[in-house]
C-alpha cells in the first residue's frame, strides 16, 4: 500500500475508533495515538523523500498512486506529493498533534468535536496528496463542512451567525471553484481529471481567460484574498481554540497551495491576463490587514486580520511568478502556519483563564502566567519576522523573490509589502505592551494560574518547530524550492 | 584562526543556559555563567586582535582579510544567498575589542548593580543575547548576514530596554526604540534588496563586473542602507527613540546604547566605505551634512536638559553625528588627506565607546546613591564619591578634548579631516567641540559641585559604590588616559596603508583654545553654589530655553504623525471601512438572498385554488408567445 494513503487511512481508523471509544480517556487514547502516528508518519515522510531526491529521483511528483473510481467521468484516486505537499503535510501533522493537546479539557460533548475535528483533519490529509482535481475537491469539502459544526456548537460568543457566514463565504468560493474545475476538465479535453497530465495539455486560451479567475477566487476565498476575507475576523473569534488553530494553521493554506497548484499551474496564460489585477489584490491585503489589525481591541480579531496580511503575502508572491518568491510564499504558508497555530492556542489558553480577550481589560500577565507570557512574546518576536524564528526567512525570501521581478508595477507593489514589517510590529508590541506587560489592575487575574503540562506541550512544540524552522531554514528551502521548478517553468514559458 | 567561532557560540550557549534554566539558579549562579563567558569572549577577542594585527601585512602593505567560517545558511538563488560566516578584517577586528571590553565590564558592573532586582537572571540572559548578536553583526560576511543580526541587536534592545516591564514608561520608550529603528530598517532592507537583484550578490567585496551591472542604482542602494543607519545610530530625525531609551537600566545603557550598538551604524557606513568613495561621494556628503545637523541639534539640547542620563544620551548622539560627519568628509582613500575622516571616525568610535560607557557607568554609580536621576536632587557628591568623581572627571575631560585624554586625539584628527573638506564644516564642528566642553562640564559641576541638596542627602547620605561597580569605572578611565597614544593609524586606516597619528597643532591648538573658553565659562556658570546666570539666561531667552528642553518638539511631532494620522486618519477608517462597507456587503448579500427567499415562499402555500390559477395562467401565457410565433 503506497505510504500516502495512510494519511488518509489512519484518520479514518481514528473516526472509527473515536465511534467505538467508551469513555473519555478511550477518546483521548485514540486522538493522542492517532495524531502522533500521523506526525511520526510525516516526519518518516519528509525524510524519505529528502533521501530519495538526494537520491537523484527527478521526477515531479513521488510516490503517485493511481486508482480508477468512477470510470465515466475519469475520476480516479491518485496521489503523490512533491515538495511543497510534503512541507504542508508535516505541518498540518503538527497542528493536529498540537491541537489535540490544545483542547485537552474540551467540554461539553468531548467525543463528538474530536469526531468532528478528525473528520476536518482527514479532509486536510487528503487534500495534500491529492492529484486528481475531483478527490482533491472532494476532500477540500470534507475539511470545510466540519468547521460549521465545529464553530457553532463550540464556538463561543455571536457562534451562530460566525458560522453560518464563514461556512456561506467559503462555500460560495466552492461554486466557484466547482465551475473552474469542470472547465478546466473540459478544456483540457474531458479525458482526465488527473492533474499532472492536464498541465502537459493545453486549456485553450479564451478558457483559461474565463476559468482562471473564478478557480483563483474561489481558492483565495479561502486564502483570505481581500474582499473576501470578512469571514475570517468573525469565524476565529467564534471558533474554539484548536478550530482556530486548525483554520488559521491549515485551511487557510488550502487556499494559496490550490491557487498555485490548480489555478497557476494549469492556467498559465490565464495567470498572466489576470495575475497583475489579483496582484494589486493582494497587496492591499497585506497592507490593509496590517493597519486594520493595529486598531483592534479583541486578540482574535488583531490575529485574524494579521492573518489576513500574512496570508496575503503568501498569494502576493505566487503572483509574483519567480522561483524564489514562489519558494518564499510556501516558506509563508508554513511560517504562518506554525506561527498563527501558537499564537491561537495561546489567545486560547490565556482566554480560558481571564475570559476576556479585550486587550484594555488585561494588563500585567506576565507576572501571572509567565510561561504563557514568554511564549506570547515568542510568537509574537515571529510575527514580526525576527531572524531566528520562521516569519523571518520566509518574509525574506519573499521579499528577494519579488524583487527579481524589475518592471516598475511589480517594483511598486514589492515596496508597498514591504512597509508590512514595520506596521507588523507595532501591533505586536502594542499587545504584547498592553496585556503582559505592565502592572495586573484586576485583582481576579491575580488568583490564575500558568500553563498546565498538556498546553505547555502543545506550546513547546509549536516553538521548537518555529524555531528550528527559523534557524536551519537550508533544507526546508531547497525541498520546495526544487518542486516550485516545474510549476514556475510552466508559468514564464 | 578557528576559535573565532567561539566568540559567537560562547554568548549563544550562556544565553541558552540562561533563558532555560535561569529562573532554577541563583542570582550568583546565573551572573558568573553570564560574566565567565564574556570574560572567555574577551580574552578571545583580544587574541585575536594580536594575531591579526602582528601577522605579515600582505605586499600592498595592508591587513588582509580573512574568512575563517563561511556557509550557506539560506538559498535564494545560485548567485543570492544568506551566508553565516565571520569576516576579520581591521574594523571587525576592532569592533570585537570595544564590544568585548566594554560588555565585559558592564558584566561585572551590573553584580553590583543590579543585585538583589527581581529578573537578575533574566538580565544576564538579554545581555548575553544581545552580545552575541553585536558580535555576530560586526563580524558578518555579507550585507544580508549584517542585517540578520541588525534585527537581533535591535529586540535585544527592546527587551532590555524594557526590563522594568511594570513600568509603563519603560513599556512605552522599548516600544518606541524598536518600533523607529524598525521604521529606518525598512529602508536598510530596500536597500539591500536593491544591491542584490542589480550586483547579484550580498557580499560586501563585489566584483567590477557585478558593480557596472549595478550602475547608477548603487547610490540608491546605499543611501538606503544609509537610513537604516541613521536610524540605530540616532541620527535626526530619527532620533527620538534614543533619550527614551534610557528607561531601561543604566549599564545597558552603558553598553548599548552609548558603546556599541547605536555605533553599529557608523559601522555600517564605514563597512561600504569603498563602495561610497568609488560610487557614491554625493551620498557620502549627504552622511556628513546629516551627522553635524545631528551633532549641533543634540548639543544644543543637551545644554538645557536636567535628567543627567538624557545629557549623556544627547551627548551620546551628538558624538555619533561627530564619526558621521568624519566618514562622511572623506573624498578620497588616501589616509595621508582626502581619507584622513576614515581612520578619525573609526577611532573616535573606539575612544568614545571608552569614556562614554565611564561616564553612562559613572552617571549609573550616581543614581545608585541618590535614587534619582535630576540634577537638583545632586550637587556637592565629589565628598561622598571620590572615585566616581575622579573617574567621572577624566571621562569629562577626554569629551571635552583636553589632551593627553583620549578624546582630544580622535577628535582632532577628525576635525583636521574636517577643515580639509571645507572650513565652513571645520568651523562648525569645532564650535560643537566646544558646546560638548561645555554641556558636559555643566553636568560635570552640577553633580559634583554646586548647591548641594542637603534636605534629601540627610535622609539618604549618598555612599561610594562597592567594588564590583567601581572596578570597572577605573579600568575605563585608564583606557580613557592611554587609549589616545595607541597609534591608531597603524591598524585602521581608509585603505589599509600605515598612518602615524600626528597632531595639527593650529586644528589642535584651536580646538584646546575653544573647549578652555566652554569650560570656563561652564564654571563661571555652574560651579558656583549660587547660579544667578544660567536663571537669567533661561529667563531671557524662555521661548528657546523651553524649545530646547522639550527637544524642538520632535517627538511631539512624531507622536502627531504616529498617533493621529496613522491611528486615526488610516487606520481607524480603516478598520471601520472593513466592518461597515466590506463586511456589511457580505450580509447584505446573504439578506438579500434571504429576503428573495421569503418574497417567493408564499407561493407554496399549499392552497389548490391557488396552484390551479397559476397552472392555467402559465398555460395561458405559454400559448400566447406559441401563436405569437
Amino acid at each position: 500500500m503506497n505510504i500516502l494513503s495512510f494519511f488518509v487511512l489512519i484518520p479514518l481508523l481514528m473516526l472509527l475508533g473515536l465511534w467505538l471509544a467508551k469513555s473519555l480517556n478511550q477518546v483521548k487514547g485514540v486522538m493522542v495515538t492517532g495524531a502522533s502516528l500521523l506526525l511520526l508518519l510525516a516526519v518518516y515522510l519528509t525524510v524519505d523523500y529528502i533521501s530519495l531526491r538526494n537520491a537523484g529521483e527527478t521526477a515531479e511528483m513521488l510516490f503517485t498512486q493511481s486508482v480508477e473510481w468512477y470510470a465515466p467521468l475519469h475520476i480516479c484516486y491518485s496521489v503523490g506529493v512533491d515538495g511543497i505537499s510534503v512541507v504542508m503535510l508535516l505541518l498540518s501533522a503538527i497542528i493536529v498533534f498540537t491541537g489535540t493537546f490544545a483542547s485537552w479539557k474540551l467540554q461539553p460533548l468531548t467525543k463528538e468535536y474530536f469526531l468532528w475535528f478528525t473528520l476536518l483533519s482527514t479532509g486536510v490529509f487528503g487534500f495534500f496528496i491529492s492529484t486528481d482535481l475531483f478527490t482533491m475537491f472532494m476532500f477540500y469539502e470534507v475539511a470545510l463542512i466540519p468547521m460549521y459544526l465545529l464553530i457553532g456548537v463550540w464556538g463561543s460568543g455571536r457562534k451562530e451567525y460566525a458560522a453560518m457566514k464563514l461556512t456561506l463565504m467559503l462555500m460560495g468560493g466552492s461554486a466557484f471553484l466547482l465551475i473552474g474545475i469542470l472547465g478546466i476538465f473540459y478544456g483540457a479535453g474531458g479525458e482526465t481529471m488527473n492533474l499532472l497530465e492536464i498541465a502537459k495539455l493545453h486549456i485553450p486560451s479564451s478558457m483559461q481567460y474565463i476559468f482562471f479567475p473564478l478557480v483563483f477566487l474561489g481558492f483565495g476565498v479561502l486564502g483570505a484574498l481581500f474582499p473576501f476575507h470578512t469571514w475570517s475576523p468573525d469565524g476565529h473569534a467564534s471558533a474554539p481554540t484548536a478550530v482556530s488553530m486548525l483554520h488559521a494553521g491549515v485551511l487557510m493554506k488550502l487556499g494559496g497551495y490550490g491557487c498555485f497548484r490548480v489555478a497557476m499551474y494549469l492556467m498559465p496564460e490565464g495567470t498572466a491576463v489576470w495575475g497583475d489585477f489579483f496582484l494589486v489584490l493582494t497587496t492591499i491585503s497585506v497592507v490593509y490587514g496590517a493597519f486594520s489589525a493595529i486598531v483592534q481591541t479583541d486578540l482574535k480579531y488583531i490575529n485574524a486580520y494579521s492573518s489576513v496580511s500574512h496570508c496575503g503575502l503568501v498569494l502576493f508572491a505566487l503572483l509574483m511568478m519567480t522561483r524564489v518568491s514562489a519558494t518564499g510564499a510556501i516558506l509563508q504558508m508554513l511560517s504562518h502556519g506554525l506561527m498563527t497555530a501558537l499564537f491561537f492556542a495561546l489567545i486560547g489558553m490565556i482566554y480560558g483563564r481571564t475570559h476576556t480577550r479585550d486587550i484594555r481589560q488585561m494588563s500585567g500577565l506576565m507576572k501571572i502566567m509567565p510561561f504563557l507570557s514568554v511564549g506570547y512574546v515568542i510568537a509574537g518576536l515571529a510575527n514580526l519576522g525576527l531572524p531566528g524564528l520562521s516569519g523571518f526567512i520566509a518574509e525574506m525570501t519573499v521579499f528577494v523573490g519579488s524583487f527579481q521581478n524589475a518592471d516598475l508595477f511589480h517594483r511598486v507593489c514589492t515596496i508597498i509589502a514591504t512597509t508590512s514589517i514595520v506596521i507588523t510590529a507595532v501591533y505586536i508590541l502594542r499587545v504584547v505592551g498592553k496585556i503582559l506587560y505592565g502592572t495586573c489592575k484586576n485583582p481576579e487575574h491575580l488568583k490564575l494560574t500558568d500553563a498546565t503540562w498538556d498546553e505547555r506541550l502543545a506550546v513547546i512544540c509549536l516553538i521548537v518547530a518555529v524555531a528550528g524552522l527559523g534557524l536551519a531554514p537550508y533544507w526546508v528551502s531547497n525541498v520546495i524550492s526544487g518542486s516550485v521548478e516545474p510549476i514556475i517553468s510552466q508559468l514564464i514559458r | 584562526m578557528d576559535y573565532t567561532i567561539l566568540i559567537l557560540v560562547l554568548p549563544m550557549l550562556s544565553f541558552l543556559i540562561l533563558a532555560l534554566a535561569g529562573m532554577k539558579m541563583s542570582h550568583r549562579v546565573s551572573g558568573l555563567i553570564g560574566t565567565l563567558s564574556l570574560g572567555a569572549v574577551t580574552v578571545l577577542s583580544y587574541l585575536t586582535a594580536f594575531v591579526y594585527f602582528t601577522a605579515e601585512r600582505t605586499a600592498e602593505g595592508v591587513h588582509s582579510s580573512m574568512i575563517p567560517l563561511n556557509f550557506e545558511w539560506l538559498p535564494f538563488t545560485n548567485q543570492l544567498h544568506i551566508d553565516m560566516g565571520i569576516l576579520l578584517d581591521p574594523i571587525s577586528v576592532l569592533m570585537l575589542v570595544v564590544i568585548s571590553t566594554v560588555s565585559f565590564m558592564v558584566h561585572i558592573y551590573s553584580f553590583g548593580y543590579m543585585k538583589g532586582e527581581i529578573g537578575f537572571q533574566r538580565y544576564y540572559a538579554f545581555l548575553s543575547l544581545f552580545t552575541f548578536s553585536m558580535l555576530g553583526l560586526v563580524v558578518a560576511t555579507n550585507i544580508f548576514q549584517m542585517y540578520v543580526f541588525w534585527e537581533l541587536v535591535g529586540v535585544s534592545s527592546y527587551l532590555l530596554i524594557g526590563f522594568y516591564y511594570t513600568k509603563p514608561e519603560a513599556i512605552a520608550a522599548s516600544k518606541k526604540a524598536f518600533i523607529v529603528t524598525r521604521f529606518a530598517d525598512l529602508g536598510f532592507l530596500i536597500g539591500i534588496l536593491i544591491y542584490g537583484y542589480y550586483m547579484k550578490t550580498f557580499t560586501f567585496t563585489p566584483s567590477e563586473e557585478q558593480l557596472m551591472q549595478a550602475g547608477m542604482m548603487l547610490p540608491w542602494a546605499l543611501g538606503l542602507m544609509f537610513i537604516g543607519g541613521a536610524g540605530k545610530s540616532a541620527m535626526f530625525p530619527l532620533h527620538i527613540w534614543l533619550p527614551d531609551a534610557m528607561e531601561g537600566p543604566t549599564p545597558v545603557s552603558a553598553l548599548i546604547h552609548a558603546a556599541t550598538m547605536v555605533v553599529a551604524g557608523v559601522y555600517l557606513v564605514a563597512r561600504m566605505f569603498p563602495l561610497f568613495i568609488a560610487y557614491a561621494p554625493q551620498t557620502l556628503h549627504i552622511v556628513a551634512y546629516v551627522g553635524m545637523f545631528t551633532a549641533f541639534y543634540a548639543a544644543s539640547v543637551a545644554c538645557v536638559q536636567s535628567d543627567i542620563k538624557r545629557v549623556l544620551a544627547f551627548s551620546t548622539i551628538s558624538q555619533i553625528g561627530f564619526m558621521m560627519v568624519a566618514l562622511g568628509v572623506c573624498t578620497g582613500t588616501n589616509p595621508h588627506d582626502t581619507g584622513l575622516g576614515y581612520m578619525a571616525g573609526m577611532f573616535h568610535l573606539f575612544t568614545h565607546a571608552m569614556f562614554k560607557a565611564l561616564l553612562f557607568l559613572g552617571a549609573g554609580c550616581i543614581i545608585h546613591a541618590v535614587h534619582s536621576n535630576e540634577m537638583n536632587t545632586m550637587g556637592g557628591l565629589r565628598k561622598y564619591m571620590p572615585i566616581t568623581h575622579i573617574t567621572f572627571l577624566i571621562a569629562c575631560l577626554a569629551i571635552a578634548g583636553i589632551p593627553p585624554f583620549s578624546g582630544f586625539f580622535s577628535k582632532d584628527e577628525i576635525l583636521t579631516a574636517c577643515f580639509n573638506f571645507s572650513p565652513f564644516v571645520g568651523w562648525g564642528m569645532t564650535i560643537i567641540a566646544g558646546m560638548t566642553a561645555f554641556y558636559m562640564f555643566r553636568l560635570y559641576y552640577g553633580i559634583f559641585w554646586g548647591k548641594e541638596n542637603k534636605e534629601l542627602h540627610a535622609e539618604h547620605v549618598p555612599h561610594e559604590s562597592p567594588l564590583t561597580m567601581t572596578f570597572p569605572l577605573m579600568f575605563l578611565a585608564l583606557v580613557t588616559i592611554c587609549a589616545g597614544f595607541i597609534p591608531f593609524g597603524h591598524f585602521v586606516t581608509s585603505n589599509g596603508e600605515l598612518y602615524d597619528i600626528h597632531l595639527n597643532w593650529v586644528v589642535a591648538g584651536t580646538s584646546i583654545v575653544v573647549a578652555i573658553a566652554a569650560i570656563a565659562l561652564a564654571t563661571w556658570m555652574y560651579a558656583r553654589e549660587e547660579q544667578p546666570v544660567p536663571a537669567m539666561l533661561a529667563r531671557r531667552f524662555s521661548k528657546l530655553h523651553r524649545a530646547a528642553y522639550k527637544r524642538f518638539y520632535m517627538d511631539e511631532l512624531w507622536l502627531f504623525v504616529t498617533k493621529k494620522i496613522i491611528f486615526r486618519c488610516v487606520s481607524a477608517p480603516l478598520a471601520w471601512f472593513d466592518r461597515h462597507v466590506i463586511d456589511q456587503f457580505m450580509n447584505f448579500m446573504a439578506w438579500s438572498t434571504n429576503a428573495a427567499g421569503e418574497e417567493v415562499q408564499p407561493l407554496q402555500n399549499g392552497r389548490i385554488q391557488s396552484y390551479t390559477m397559476w397552472f392555467f395562467g402559465g398555460v395561458i401565457v405559454l400559448s400566447i408567445m406559441l401563436l405569437l410565433i
